[in-house]
């Protein structure tokens, strides 16, 4: 029997590949909660007045059906804003939930495109789903 | 036939309800649409009503007031929400009354009060339309956070606008918005809610 340091690179590289694609297809997706958050913080319609460009919706939200499927927007600011579908006021909150895997487009002030979609992806139920998923998250965060 | 769906979906709700415990408390989480917390004073308008008379929202206190905004000329997303409010409220039963349909134009320059009325009687004959001055209709469309830009030239313009739908508690508060694409049950399952 060859000493472990002696196992060539190329065999570690394959079992380590082998082990995080297997992970990726078996263990299950879980989060905290269903809810994707997201805020708009205190002050931010004084630093937009001021001129700075804020940001603080992403023109595309994705969610998954049974693991996180609400969106929950935040208006912790002063003042009423347009954040994603509608006008919210000081210290409201609005929670959307979604059941049906689509791709929802909202009109919304706050992107420059005047358009925010909702990617609803299906609930990734099989090994082959949950790989798919996962890849497309790791995409999807690197882009 | 056409009202017996209206106990079986009361008792289907009932049983649903008990089934996952839900209770007003958890009204938010039980809503198909999405939730206003903490829920605001609906902004109250006045324009005129399909009817010709003055149309008020504080006029409907009492009443879940499921309100929408659209054109007679929509050739897609308005005859489909109007459709589809129309189902909810035949689902909804005798509990139908207890609910008011007002939709409001995003385009005053076509749509006259009796266009209004012709168009929505179509699919429901109490539901109410409003219109007023391009002003006045600007006013409360920005009250609600309602967008409305016209697309194209000519006599046969488009409007493309919001396409969401608001529903306002008896008591006048702006509770939920439902995004366009529901189906007429889950229209019915919220306002039942929101009745009781």
């Amino acid at each position: 029997m060859r000493p472990f340091h002696k196992i060539p690179r190329l065999g570690l590289v394959t079992v380590a590949t082998l082990g995080a694609i297997a992970w990726a297809a078996f263990a299950p997706i879980t989060f905290a909660s269903r809810e994707e958050t997201f805020e708009i913080p205190k002050g931010t319609w004084a630093r937009r007045m001021a001129g700075n460009k804020v940001e603080i919706l992403p023109s595309r939200v994705f969610l998954t059906l049974g693991i996180r499927d609400v969106l929950l927007l935040k208006n912790l600011d002063d003042v009423p804003q347009i954040f994603g579908p509608t006008l919210m006021m000081p210290g409201q909150s609005f929670r959307l939930p979604f059941e049906v895997a689509s791709s929802y487009q909202f009109a919304c002030t706050a992107h420059a495109s005047g358009q925010m979609t909702v990617v609803v992806d299906a609930q990734p139920d099989t090994p082959w789903r949950r790989l798919v998923w996962r890849t497309r998250r790791i995409t999807r965060l690197v882009t | 036939m056409r009202y017996a769906t209206g106990p079986v979906l009361w008792a289907c709700m009932l049983l649903s309800m008990t089934a996952h415990g839900a209770a007003p408390a958890s009204e938010a989480d039980a809503l198909k649409a999405g939730v206003f917390n903490p829920a605001r004073e609906a902004p109250d308008f006045s324009v005129r009503g399909s009817d010709g008379a003055a149309l008020t929202l504080s006029h409907y206190r009492g009443k879940v007031v499921v309100l929408g905004f659209g054109y007679t000329s929509c050739p897609n997303v308005c005859p489909v929400t109007l459709a589809v409010l129309a189902l909810a409220r035949r689902k909804l039963g005798a509990l139908g009354s207890q609910v008011q349909v007002i939709y409001l134009t995003v385009d005053p320059e076509r749509d006259s009060a009796e266009r209004l009325k012709q168009y929505l009687a179509a699919f429901d004959p109490t539901f109410v339309g409003g219109t007023g001055t391009t002003a006045q209709m600007a006013a409360v469309r920005t009250s609600y956070g309602v967008t409305a830009e016209k697309v194209g030239t000519g006599s046969d313009y488009a409007v493309a606008h919001s396409s969401f739908i608001y529903l306002i508690t008896r008591d006048g508060k702006l509770r939920a918005l439902m995004p366009f694409g529901h189906k007429a049950e889950d229209y019915a399952h919220d306002i039942f809610m929101l009745l009781n």
